[in-house]
């Protein structure tokens, strides 16, 4: 059996970290959209975009951490779950800037500029355009929909290995749980 | 050597420029209001694009100018379609009810070079406060052009109320620009005394 190397403690923060603030911004973008106009509408709205800028935030580091500290490779299984596997991996990094750098630029068409937590105002990234602000809302919804579906197949994909398969996938990403070198399970 | 003639037209120019203008024909299409809230600290601009109004201004006696605007309400754009049709509501500025804003000043004084300062009653919403409003004044060919900025609390006229009064969401202060353009009437100018 191949012994299973973990991830890095700091690729771990960063998955979990960008895993949390995309699962609360999803939901709470769909339940917002909904609202009537309140001051209720407006903070969830801002929540919602600054948690999208953290995302943003911390993509750079964790993709420059990747190319530097490679992420161990992964385990033995047919050619195309690892080819599907890497892809996935790819496809959500391309996601998880697009999504928010989506949604940053649909709030400048909009004519809302985001000021990251109430504080720091952002530069808007293109000039008011209603008909523009409403391509990239829905580019932004698509996107984001997208991310979801992806984050599905990578979660259940996990699972599939950890109940199914019962390798180390899984396990080698979780915080707090130490792989004894070498170790592998049945 | 300077001709008489010549003479006698500097004369007569002089005696024009010196001359009192009165700036008090307002050019609707070329007056501007705007104004920024901020929501959740992000300035959002809207403006009105209905403006009436009556100005006399004569720089060289301001104590004697007086201004009457009259905004109508209902040409109001607050930064998004969903904003400008909550803020005609009830809550906002009960458009419905109180279809016009007015400015009517009591008092105009100079406050050095280009730089006056306008003093009135505004009234939305049927509530009427003093206003206090600096501005500067520009002479651009026979125009007079007004520009100035003040800041208006909202709940000072019950602009937001209800759950809106939160002025931690949509910030109770409200910056507003106008940009008045005022021609003077044309046979004033140069007409001797």
């Amino acid at each position: 059996m191949i012994p299973a190397t973990p991830y890095s403690a700091t690729a771990k923060l960063a998955h979990w970290l960008i895993a949390a603030l995309i699962l609360a911004a999803f939901p709470l973008g769909l339940y917002m959209h909904e609202l009537s106009l309140s001051p209720e509408k407006l903070r969830l709205y801002s929540y919602h975009k600054w948690i999208g800028m953290t995302v943003l935030l911390l993509f750079m580091p964790r993709l420059l951490w990747r190319l530097v500290r490679p992420p161990p490779a992964l385990l033995p299984g047919p050619a195309w779950q690892l080819k599907l596997a890497e892809a996935t991996h790819w496809l959500l990094y391309l996601l998880m800037a697009a999504v928010p750098l989506c949604g940053w630029l649909m709030s400048s068409a909009k004519g809302f500029q985001v000021v990251y937590l109430g504080l720091v105002p952002l530069p808007d990234l293109v000039g008011k355009d209603q008909a523009l602000g409403t391509l990239l809302a829905d580019l932004h919804s698509s996107l984001a929909w997208a991310l979801m579906v992806l984050i599905v197949v990578h979660a259940a994909a996990a699972l599939k290995h950890h109940l199914i398969d019962r390798d180390d996938t899984l396990r080698r990403i979780l915080p707090f749980v130490k792989l004894p070198s070498g170790d592998t399970r049945p | 050597m300077i001709s008489p003639r010549i003479a006698g037209v500097a004369v007569l120019l002089l005696a024009g420029a010196a001359q009192a203008v009165e700036f008090n024909q307002v050019q609707p299409e070329k007056t501007k209001l705007v104004f920024t809230s901020k929501q959740m600290g992000v300035p959002v601009d809207g403006g009105f694009g209905r403006l009436t109004g009556q100005i006399r201004f004569d720089p060289a006696e301001p104590s004697a100018a007086s201004a009457r605007l009259e905004i109508d309400l209902s040409s109001i754009d607050a930064g998004s379609a969903e904003a400008t049709e909550e803020v005609v509501g009830k809550q906002w500025l009960n458009v419905k009810a109180f279809p016009t804003a007015g400015f009517q000043s009591t008092s105009v004084k100079a406050l050095g070079g280009d730089r006056f300062e306008a003093v009135g009653q505004l009234t939305i919403k049927g509530q009427t406060r003093e206003l206090t409003a600096p501005f500067t004044f520009k002479q651009e060919g026979a125009a007079g052009v007004f520009d100035g900025v003040f800041v208006l609390k909202r709940l000072d006229f019950g602009i937001g109320e209800g759950t809106w009064s939160d002025v931690s969401t949509v910030a109770n202060e409200i910056q507003i620009k106008f940009h008045v353009v005022a021609a003077s009437q044309h046979e004033n100018v140069l007409q001797p005394h």
